[in-house]
């Protein structure tokens, strides 16, 4: 799949890197919470989030993602737009909502990051 | 002792959210410049931005301290204080006292330090309240 499928299946709007949106991605994860997103090392990532604020793209930022997909319409300022656009990132806008966003995507073939969580001594 | 090929300071600040992060991302673009490897980066980076994010959440203000030699990258962070009263709890994933602020903004899921140790080839962490925390990690570069 890629960033231009996404955008079709999202009836998404691309607010940045326009020129960038035939990069393939591979794998997708869903989250608010950037400690846990950042617990995920995989460039290849596309990162679906409600969240708009700058540390969002300091994230994508430090695991070197390229694609950021705002969930329920949400459209951030100019300045993390003009931000992103520098660090290369295509950001999309899509109305659906986090949860009917993940599901049309995993529907038309993207799958989620595969973790190898290391046994932990406490976890039975 | 190997040759130092790299060393920089930085000093973070107490509850400073519009800052937070930009040491990490100078680090990352030092260590690109230096040619260090994709996956190393990104694991130093990831490291690197969690441990400038606790400064920020939980310290009274610290120094992050990124060191290179031709055999490891090496980030260590001091801070002033509180001091963690339970290393073991503040270990475990999930766990996390981070503020409402913090919150906010998408931190403090208590993942900070196990995935600091889980992405770092050495990591070590010392604590005293009343003093402050250090941690430190190596990554191996050959």
């Amino acid at each position: 799949m890629t960033i231009a499928d996404m955008v079709r299946v999202l009836h998404a709007r691309v607010l940045c890197g326009q020129e960038r949106i035939d990069t393939p991605v591979y794998t997708a994860c869903c989250s608010d919470l950037m400690s846990d997103v950042l617990a995920f090392v995989n460039e290849k990532t596309v990162l679906i989030t409600g969240l708009t604020n700058p540390h969002v793209l300091r994230t994508a930022d430090m695991l070197d993602l390229k694609c950021l997909v705002f969930a329920r319409g949400k459209v951030p300022g100019e300045e993390i737009l003009e931000q992103a656009d520098e660090q290369g990132l295509v950001v999309i806008s899509t109305k659906a909502t986090a949860f009917t966003a993940c599901g049309l995507l995993y529907e038309a073939g993207l799958r989620g990051v595969p973790i190898e969580w290391p046994e932990s001594e406490d976890s039975q | 002792m190997s040759a130092t090929l790299l060393h920089a300071e930085y000093p973070v600040e107490s509850e400073d959210y519009t800052r937070a992060g930009e040491a990490s991302a100078d680090i990352k673009r030092k260590l690109k410049q230096l040619g260090v490897p994709a996956s190393v980066l990104r694991r130093v980076s990831v490291a690197s931005y969690e441990v400038e994010l606790n400064l920020v959440i939980h310290s009274d203000g610290g120094v992050l301290t990124l060191e290179v030699t031709p055999e490891a990258v090496r980030l260590i962070s001091a801070d002033r204080g509180p001091g963690i009263p339970d290393l073991d709890l503040a270990m475990r994933e999930g766990w996390s006292t981070a503020s409402e602020t913090a919150r906010s903004l998408g931190f403090g899921a208590g993942m900070g330090l196990p995935n600091m140790k889980r992405n770092a080839d050495d990591f070590s962490i010392t604590s005293e309240v009343g003093k402050g925390t250090t941690i430190d990690m190596g990554f191996r570069l050959a």
